[in-house]
């Protein structure tokens, strides 16, 4: 399986962000996207899972499993919001996800054991700290399956303990052949992966 | 699906209290018509189907607004997006709709009959008016569908959303209510203005959903 | 000086929900009980009372209808004591009692106004007529709604209370135009006939009954009203138990 860009460009309010990218992420192989703010990191995210359009150039997913048809069925997408509702409770949030993106390889309290929030899937969201709730949202990619994660500063607000926790959980999804896109300020502390800076004077 | 129906009626059931506030606003319009035309029992229940139409209508526009504009602000809407392969946009939002009227527009149908006798209607007029209601006001949903899409973006798309709808509900407003009468006064039939009425809801089930999945694919920024 | 001391030593200890809630414990069984048994005399006598010469057996509507009519605008006074509670005296438990308290009074408000419409369409032929007491009651039973609709809106009670108390003191000007619309307006409702100077007008066969009744669901609305403050007391512990669950859920991973 191969992600491929070709000469991709991005815009934002009529405004040419990126252009001319060259990449190509195999299984097991994660990019981190870095750059300044407002270099355009999360617009060629959100281009990568189909929400926004690009402005040229060419992107393609190559040998995606047959349950996935298109990158963007193929692709988790994890934004600068939670997209859970903060009146429903935890395991109610993942048990919507779960049933309206598909069955995963992990169960709701297996996931939730994975970000260490194995005993408050009985809370209602919106009681949780900043942290926790980016955990939940990082539960949710484990309760679906999908080879492709688009990531957009999946650490923010996450404490060190979260972070390393949240390293082995990529480590994990790499290993099993899935492909890792993250636009990052921090290193992941993900080793051998590729870099693709935007908007740098480099 | 099943998911998607359940979470939005159980959100519109806890907190924040939206269903509750439609069925007082209804109520409240209601009470302020007999100020307005005076405690004429005649002329209220001459009167009475039409006030309960535009009541309902304008009860039914008032939280429209937040159909996807609480997707929006929290990122669901850009998943339920991507999961476009998945399950088709259209019938998300078909189904969102759905959800959304039964918490918040069939309550205004049940609570219709109990404001007819406010209005001093007869029985058979009541019947015939929920029964309009509870045909026609699945339309007002839909066609709000296409609004709040198209608004979505907007930081205060609120009142916009009902200046946009408004114009676009009046055949429904309209067949409503000549079936209302139809069912009481004798000369004017109920039968084909209500069938055109149940007509305009199953083509803005289908025309709504479309038009709304187009307007959130192009409001995606 | 040692009497001012032990006054605000009760006023704290009253202020106190701990106590409430062992207070209404203890207090509950037997309002209850008093309840039922009051409730339950006053119906017998309301059976027995006789036929009206002009209304017939409807007349009996109003051992309910009378009660009902009492009790809604007791329940916003009493709201409306709470509200000052809140605001001027910040007692911990008055905006409990006054949330407890609105869908109480709006049960009470709507079975007033469906008790009153179901001895109207008898009486006056209509179910229903644009008079001033039967609007005021409808402008209370949607006030009770709305007051209903804030507290439900707004998650944090600290926030609600406020604005809560605030808007239930501005529809307290209701209340004595519901009292004496029927004196001020020409209304199709009749006017006071218990409570009025120069004494009563109804016959004691039907006051006695009435006042059984009208003390009988006075009593119940107390046991409902206390029964629903510990409800209220005991659903806030529940929140801030979940609150501190979702904190201590952390701690535990770090240690």
């Amino acid at each position: 399986m191969r992600l491929i860009a070709e000469n991709l460009g991005g815009e934002r309010g009529g405004e040419l962000l990126f252009s001319g990218l060259h990449f190509a992420v195999s299984s097991g192989e994660a990019l981190m996207v870095t750059g300044p703010n407002g270099s355009g990191k999360s617009t060629l995210l959100r281009i990568i899972a189909g929400l926004l359009v690009q402005a040229e150039g060419m992107l393609r997913l190559e040998g995606a499993p047959a349950a996935f048809e298109g990158l963007t069925a193929a692709a988790h997408y994890l934004g600068h919001l939670n997209a859970m509702k903060p009146v429903l409770s935890v395991g109610e949030n993942l048990h919507f996800w779960q049933s309206f993106n598909g069955q995963g390889q992990y169960s709701i309290a297996e996931a939730l054991d994975y970000v260490s929030l194995g005993e408050i899937g009985h809370l209602p969201f919106g009681y949780l700290s900043t942290g926790q709730k980016r955990r939940v949202s990082i539960a949710r990619l484990l309760v679906s399956d999908r080879p492709v994660w688009l990531l957009d500063e999946p650490t923010a607000g996450l404490d060190k303990a979260s972070e390393t926790q949240f390293t082995g959980l990529m480590r994990g999804h790499l290993t099993s052949g899935g492909i890792i896109v993250a636009a990052t300020h921090l290193p992941l502390g993900l080793e051998g992966s590729k870099e693709l800076a935007l908007g740098a004077a480099a | 699906m099943g998911a998607l129906f359940l979470r939005d009626v159980r959100l519109g059931l806890r907190a924040g209290g939206g269903a509750l506030v439609g069925i007082l606003f209804f109520l409240a319009v209601i009470a302020v018509v007999p100020f307005g035309v005076g405690p004429d029992l005649k002329l209220l229940s001459r009167i009475g189907a039409a006030m309960l139409w535009i009541g309902a209508l304008l009860a039914t526009l008032l939280g429209l607004d937040r159909l996807f504009q609480a997707d929006r602000d929290d990122g669901s809407l850009d998943l339920l997006i991507m999961a476009s392969d998945r399950h088709m946009l259209p019938l998300t939002i078909l189904i969102k709709c759905l959800a959304h009227w039964t918490v918040s527009v069939l309550p205004l149908v049940i609570a219709s009959p109990l404001l007819g006798l406010f209005m001093n209607m007869e029985a058979a007029a009541i019947g015939a008016t929920a029964l309009t209601l509870l045909v026609g006001t699945p339309a007002i949903t839909l066609i709000g569908a296409v609004g709040a899409a198209v608004a979505v973006s907007l930081p205060r798309g609120g009142l916009l959303v009902s200046v946009i709808i408004l114009p676009l509900t009046i055949p429904v407003l309209i067949f409503g209510v000549s079936a209302s009468y139809g069912a009481v006064e004798d000369p004017a039939p109920f039968l084909a203005p209500f069938l055109i009425l149940a007509a305009i809801t199953l083509f803005f089930a289908v025309l709504g959903p479309i038009a709304a999945a187009a307007a959130l694919r192009s409001s995606a920024d | 000086m040692s009497d001012a001391v032990s006054k605000t030593g009760r006023w704290i200890d009253l202020a106190n929900p701990t106590r409430f809630l062992s207070l209404a414990g203890g207090i509950l069984p037997w309002l209850g009980g008093l309840t039922v048994l009051v409730l339950a005399i006053g119906f017998w006598m309301s059976m027995n009372a006789p036929d009206d010469y002009q209304q017939g057996s409807t007349v009996k509507i109003m051992f309910i209808h009378v009660p009902f009519a009492w009790l809604s605008m007791m329940c916003y006074t009493i709201m409306s004591v709470a509200a000052l509670g809140t605001l001027v005296w910040r007692h911990p438990l008055a905006d409990v009692s006054a949330k407890a308290a609105a869908p109480i009074g709006a049960v009470f408000t709507a079975l007033a106004l469906i008790t009153g419409s179901l001895w109207g369409k008898p009486m006056w032929g209509t179910w229903w007529v644009w008079d001033a007491r039967l609007i005021s009651v409808f402008v209370l039973f949607l006030m009770y709604l709305g007051i209903i609709a804030l507290t439900r809106a707004m998650d944090d009670p600290a926030k609600s209370a406020k604005a809560t108390a605030i808007l239930t003191l501005v529809g307290f000007i209701n209340i004595p135009i519901i009292k004496f619309s029927v004196d001020w307006w020409n209304t199709l409702h009749q006017p006071a006939s218990v409570l009025r100077m120069g004494g009563s007008t109804l016959d004691p066969s039907y006051l006695k009954p009435l006042l059984v009744m009208a003390i009988g669901f006075t009593l119940l609305f107390f046991t409902l009203h206390m029964m629903a403050m510990r409800n209220e007391i005991w659903r806030r512990r529940v929140t801030a138990m979940r609150r501190v669950a979702a904190r201590s859920a952390d701690r535990g991973t770090v240690s």
